[in-house]
């Protein structure tokens, strides 16, 4: 099962090596070998294909040295061996700064931010879906205004944050609780109003009525779905933690990405990409499994 | 041709010790409307019959007869707009113990066992765990599904889940059990063995029950009497003392007494004055040509 998913990620990967490593497929760029008589190339230094084929028939008219060089992609393609090195020494090698933060440490404040932003979230999103989902009339009340609310760019609240929570983590947590709060409300009451009406009904000819209705038929009637809705809301809080993260002082994952990307070091910004991805994969499959354990009466399983 | 009316002394006898009892469920003058978005309709209107203790009363009638809305009231599912549902003479409002309800879906809870779901009835009403266990086991054997205690609903077929839906509203022993076409999903090998099971429960207990069927066969073959009801509005049409005689077999369906009844039951419901229905059914019925997408040579008959 884990192999038939891993098989998916082979046909991007092989397109990515082909693309890097067979000089004849793109390969805009020549990286400069030997300048010759070019007095501004220097070695290691990328130049368009045009531009090199220019100056090498300068060079010849003038009887000057031929430059030299090998076909590259531009800075921003990395190959797939560096990135798989820049991942190696991001975590053996100390950071080329002093006092900037090893990547598993910006990964963990990351990881921090969106745990404390899901669970703030889902303690008020998921029983008021839940109470919203049961009762029509709690529903009504409260979903338009929800709704309204969902529309509003949770980024748009970020300078909002930073003047109330402060330039640290408070906001950063708020924009991951804004961004999936208002979605999870609406996502669990929908959820809710699916349970079959006569699995309540036969509970209250059963004599179970009141809140017991809830907490004995419709949370555990529900609790299938509503632990897939949660693992996909998790991973709609780790898209809005890049946003979350620039604001006030820039910190975690983001911080290190951004750093990497000013001084060019494209291989560690594709790295830690793909670290937020294997974390999010990872977790979600993860999740999954658990599932599977927890609720063995489940039909509605996904297919693995 | 023998008559539906027609009674050997023996089942006259039975229906004079029936009504001898007391009666466990009565309905007086029920009438139930709707409002909805096209105005008011009428689902029931003035329903009056009274089942006795120990009793089984068979409900028929055509689609969009009420029979299902009659059984929810009952059941305390759904309010009444005029009328009054005693039982036990006492007037109900909102479901209760005393109803018992078996629903055509099964509506089984998924997330508990085969046990976990005759328990949940006791378990409400505030038995504590080891003698709602005790209980459930002894209400599981009364079905046959002792071995089945720990699987869950859907690792079952569907007469084994209407097994356990009985089991788990008799485990709340009720003075009336309300069934809602609960056989209707089964297959016909399936439902005929879950008929004679259910006539053999009702012989070993003190139960009323009420049952909602569309199936004529499975009426006659189940009921002391039989409730038809007429559509739009609901009303009773008639209450039809079933002829034959007690202990049912499958084997009665040839007998005189259980094709009379069959088909006074089947000129009720089916008159056949207005077999086609509305005019312009009559007219989409009545168009001979029909499209083919066989060849003609092709005639299977």
């Amino acid at each position: 099962m884990i192999a038939r998913k891993l098989g998916s990620f082979l046909l991007p990967l092989l397109v990515w090596s082909l693309v890097s490593y067979l000089p004849f497929i793109w390969h805009p760029k020549v990286q400069v070998e030997a300048p010759g008589g070019v007095d501004y190339f220097l070695p290691g230094m990328l130049v368009d294909r045009e531009e090199f084929a220019q100056q090498s028939a300068d060079m010849r008219q003038q009887g000057l040295a031929l430059p030299t060089g090998v076909p590259a992609n531009p800075i921003y393609l990395p190959a797939p061996h560096q990135v798989a090195k820049a991942l190696y020494t991001a975590f053996t090698t100390e950071p080329e700064q002093k006092d900037a933060p090893w990547l598993h440490e910006s990964l963990w404040q990351s990881i921090q931010i969106i745990l404390w932003g899901f669970l703030l979230s889902s303690a008020i999103g998921v029983p008021l879906g839940i109470v919203c989902g049961t009762y029509q009339s709690v529903g009504r009340l409260s979903e338009p205004f929800i709704e309204f609310f969902r529309y509003l760019p949770a980024p748009a609240f970020g300078a909002l944050a930073v003047a109330v929570l402060g330039i640290y983590d408070g906001p950063k947590i708020a924009i991951i609780v804004i961004g999936t709060f208002f979605q999870q409300v609406l996502i669990i009451a929908n959820t809710t109003r699916k349970l079959e009406a006569t699995l309540i009904e036969a509970a209250r000819t059963l004599g179970t009525r009141g809140v017991r209705l809830i907490t004995r038929v419709v949370l555990p009637g529900i609790l299938p779905d509503l632990y897939r809705d949660q693992r996909i809301l998790l991973g709609w809080a780790w898209t809005y933690l890049i946003v979350a993260e620039l604001i006030g002082t820039s910190s975690g994952i983001t911080f290190f990405i951004t750093q990497q990307a000013r001084y060019q070091h494209f291989e560690n910004v594709y790295a830690a990409m793909l670290i937020i991805g294997v974390i999010g994969f990872g977790s979600d499959l993860l999740l999954g499994r658990l599932g599977h354990f927890l609720f063995p009466w489940d039909r509605t399983r996904d297919r693995t | 041709m023998t008559d539906h009316l027609q009674q050997t002394p023996e089942v006259k006898e039975r229906f004079a010790q029936i009504y001898e009892r007391e009666a466990i469920l009565e309905v007086q003058h029920l009438g139930k409307r709707y409002v909805t978005a096209k105005g008011e309709t009428e689902a029931l209107r003035d329903i009056n019959f009274r089942v006795h203790r120990r009793e089984l009363v068979c409900v028929i009638g055509p689609s969009g007869c009420g029979k299902s809305t009659l059984i929810r009231i009952l059941a305390g599912l759904e309010s009444l707009s005029s009328g009054a549902v005693l039982v036990d003479g006492k007037p109900v409002s909102g479901p209760g113990r005393d109803r018992g309800m078996v629903f055509q879906g099964y509506s089984l809870f998924p997330w508990l066992t085969v046990k976990g779901n005759v328990m949940f009835g006791p378990e409400m009403s505030g038995h504590p765990h080891n003698i709602a266990d005790g209980m459930a086991r002894q209400w599981l054997e009364l079905v046959g599904l002792t071995k089945f205690a720990d699987a869950y609903p859907h690792e079952l077929s569907g007469g084994m889940r209407q097994r356990v839906a009985i089991a788990r509203a008799l485990v709340n022993e009720p003075r009336i059990l309300l069934m809602d076409e609960p056989f209707g999903a089964l297959d016909a090998q399936t439902r005929a063995k879950m008929q004679s099971h259910l006539l053999d429960i009702w012989k070993n207990l003190d139960i009323t029950i009420l049952f909602i069927t569309h199936d004529l066969d499975e009426a006659i073959y189940l009921a002391d009497r039989i409730l038809v009801l007429k559509a739009h509005p609901g009303e009773v049409q008639e209450l039809i003392e079933v002829p034959v005689p007690r202990p049912r077999t499958p084997g009665q369906s040839m007998t005189a007494e259980f094709r009379a009844t069959r088909a006074h039951l089947e000129s009720l419901i089916h008159p056949p004055e207005v077999e086609a229905g509305t005019p312009e059914e009559a007219a989409v019925l009545g168009q001979s040509h029909m499209i083919r997408f066989t060849n003609v040579t092709d005639n299977v008959e």
